[in-house]
């Protein structure tokens, strides 16, 4: 994965696909603190057509395992959600969708939408997996809750999940436990899983960042082909370009809390327009490169505590413009059909005060 | 698996031997035996034994013999016959002593270490799931107050408040019209009115311990990953809760069921001592007192062996329980 490759997909961006199956307007996530309320989420905004993946990358701690958490209420308890999660599904057909935020955490329309209609693939398939049931069991266990009650009609699709997704001797596998799987296969399991129940939306939360670098590829290819055939919609989050690039169609690139730019992925990958994508695509090592050290981000991402109205990455930006960035919050910009960027370069504000400060 | 349990109680044999050896060796250690015990207490009556008497006394019990003797005598005995030995001071066999506590002392264990886990494995789910709330701090509270207050005080305590209430102190096991009666309903019913303070007693004692494993580990196991992708399934929470939490949680209360089982034999003794149980904690203590060393001797091996069948069995419950360890000992 040293050479960053852009793969050609089916044409057209996000607004021109299909009615979206998951949009997101607007949501945020507070965790209250004694120093105050930790906004981790800060109002993002996203859509995903059928059959598509929209990548949302980002450093640690920008909020981007928090808002595949939020989308399945999967939130921790203290936390606080507003904002719309608007989910159409084949149950929500005719009668307009459903607004995940509505729901609470613990309802039944809740736990009808958890591994059913939206399911989630967790970082580590070393934990994620229960040491104490057999792989089996954890498998069958989504099935009968969402497509059958018969459990001879959930063995079989879990064993037609096993060996889609390249688990062999699936028979003898099913009854075993999770410690008898490596990690990669230990993630294909955790792939039957989230795909036995047809859903429309998988949520990847850094689905190979555990694994080494060739089984990486190979979960990877496994996912995308699974996406052609079940055509389900994927969010796909994680902090590695390499995997960006070979998955998404679109990508949402997170900072703070919020998305600072949306783009098709040759599009971004090409003309990277906010500082902080620009630092990233720099961050990738490249072989053949001649300079001697690794481009980074100064800095680290600040805690989204009692932050006032301002760019979040002012502190760490090359370009900034003082008096500007750091004095109001920033608008999202239209630059191109399906290319938004968050960042006062792009806007009329910041071309203005540009201007002056050349002139002055 | 049978491979394993087989070669676990072969080990047993040697471990058990040697016990029993270290087990007379520090029986003889206090000075004294049980002859001079036994004249000495006869000096306090006015009788006077004198060094003849006591020799032959000595001669007669086999206590003249070197302590390597006694005890190959003693370990021979119990491997050929079944014999146990002689209680110096009761004057019989000494699995006759501990055949007429045993019963009684079963019931009286088994039941308070059922109250114990009944109580103490609930309260320390309900706990982890409400933390920090009224209930948690309730059952913390009265958890360190069980463990805080000695059980004899506790058991003075429950049987005064008997004793204003229904004019019975509940001392013992029986009433006393049914003391040698035959097993009745009655007798049964009187048994169990009068097990209820002991088991309270005995069981407290242990339950707060319990209560914070059981609440502990049950944090431990409700934050882990796999409990999110449960979540993530649609499961509904208290399947989550019962199926993986509480299922891994209840692994190292397990694993303490093995020295559990020395307790169901001996019984609490102090608080034995104080309610005038029937059971074997105050023979053994007795026995200990007086010297009489057979008796002691055989108590204390039967523990030691009831310790190591204690964790072979939770050792065996252990693998049922948790495929990882059913596993490695495949291999062994």
């Amino acid at each position: 994965m040293g050479e960053l490759k852009v793969e050609e997909k089916t044409a057209g961006g996000l607004t021109s696909s299909a009615a979206p199956v998951v949009e997101v307007n607007g949501l945020r996530v507070g965790f209250r603190t004694q120093a105050g309320v930790v906004q981790a989420v800060d109002g993002i905004d996203m859509k995903i057509g059928p059959g598509r993946t929209l990548a949302l990358v980002g450093e640690s701690g920008c909020g981007k395992s928090v808002t595949g958490k939020a989308l399945l209420a999967l939130q921790p308890k203290h936390a606080e959600v507003t904002g719309e999660i608007l989910l159409s599904t084949a149950d929500t057909k005719g009668k307009g969708r459903l607004d995940l935020v509505k729901l609470k955490p613990d309802s039944k329309e809740m736990r009808a939408v958890r591994g059913g209609s939206v399911s989630m693939i967790f970082q580590e398939p070393m934990t994620a997996l229960s040491p104490l049931h057999t792989v089996g069991d954890q498998i069958m266990e989504n099935v009968l809750l969402h497509r059958t009650r018969n459990r001879k009609e959930a063995k079989r699709i879990a064993l037609d999940m096993m060996k889609r997704v390249g688990i062999g001797n699936a028979e003898q596998r099913l009854d075993q436990y999770p410690h008898e799987f490596s990690g990669g296969m230990r993630q294909r399991v955790m792939i039957a899983m989230a795909l036995s129940c047809n859903p429309t939306l998988l949520i990847a939360d850094e689905p190979t960042t555990a694994l080494d670098v060739t089984i990486q590829a190979q979960v990877l290819e496994l996912m995308r082909k699974l996406q052609r055939e079940l055509g389900m919609a994927t969010l796909f989050i994680t902090h590695d370009l390499g995997v960006v690039a070979e998955t998404a169609d679109d990508v949402a690139v997170m900072y703070l809390g919020r998305i600072v730019e949306t783009a098709p992925v040759r599009e971004l990958f090409s003309n990277p327009k906010h500082p902080y994508t620009k630092g990233l695509m720099k961050s990738i090592p490249r072989i053949g490169s001649q300079t001697g050290r690794l481009a980074s981000i100064e800095g680290t991402v600040p805690l989204p505590l009692n932050r006032p109205p301002m760019c979040g990455f002012y502190e760490r930006c090359p370009e900034r413009i003082e008096g500007v960035c750091n004095a109001m919050d920033v608008p999202e910009t239209q630059i191109g059909p399906d290319h938004r960027v968050r960042c006062f370069l792009y806007n009329d504000e910041g071309s203005k005060a540009k201007e002056a400060k050349m002139h002055g | 698996m049978l491979r394993y349990m087989l070669r676990r109680t072969l080990i047993m044999v040697p471990v058990t031997l040697f016990v029993s050896m270290i087990v007379f060796i520090i029986i003889q250690l206090p000075p004294g035996d049980f002859v001079s015990g036994y004249a000495a207490k006869m000096a306090t009556s006015g009788e006077i034994m004198d060094e003849q008497a006591m020799a032959l006394l000595r001669e007669s019990y086999g206590l003249d013999k070197p302590w390597y003797v006694q005890y190959f005598t003693w370990i021979i005995g119990i491997l050929t016959e079944g014999d146990f030995g002689y209680s110096l001071s009761y004057n019989r066999p000494v699995s006759d002593i501990i055949g007429q506590y045993m019963g009684i002392t079963i019931i009286v264990s088994l039941v308070s270490m059922v109250f114990t886990y009944v109580v103490a494995i609930p309260i320390g789910i309900l706990s982890a799931v409400k933390q920090y709330s009224f209930f948690d701090y309730l059952a913390t509270g009265f958890g360190f107050l069980g463990m805080a207050t000695p059980n004899f005080l506790l058991a003075i305590i429950l049987m005064f408040i008997s004793f204003q209430w229904w004019g019975d102190p509940m001392l013992g096991l029986f009433s006393a019209e049914f003391t040698d009666a035959p097993w009745t309903a009655a007798k049964w019913m009187d048994l169990f009115k009068h097990m209820i303070i002991p088991v309270i007693v005995i069981g407290t004692s242990n339950t707060c311990e319990l209560i914070r494993v059981m609440r502990g580990q049950m944090l431990d196991e409700m934050t882990k990953p796999h409990i999110l992708t449960a979540r993530a399934k649609g499961l509904p929470e208290w399947r989550i809760l019962l199926k993986y939490s509480a299922r891994a949680a209840i692994n190292p209360i397990v694993s303490t069921i093995g020295w559990s089982l020395t307790t169901i034999f001996t019984g609490s003794t102090i608080t034995a001592i104080v309610l005038n149980l029937p059971t074997q904690g105050p023979v053994m203590h007795k026995a200990l007192l007086s010297q009489d060393m057979y008796l002691a001797g055989s108590w204390l091996l039967l523990m030691a062996v009831f310790t190591l069948l204690g964790t072979l069995i939770s050792d065996i419950l252990l693998a049922w329980l948790d495929p990882r360890i059913r596993m490695t000992r495949k291999g062994t």
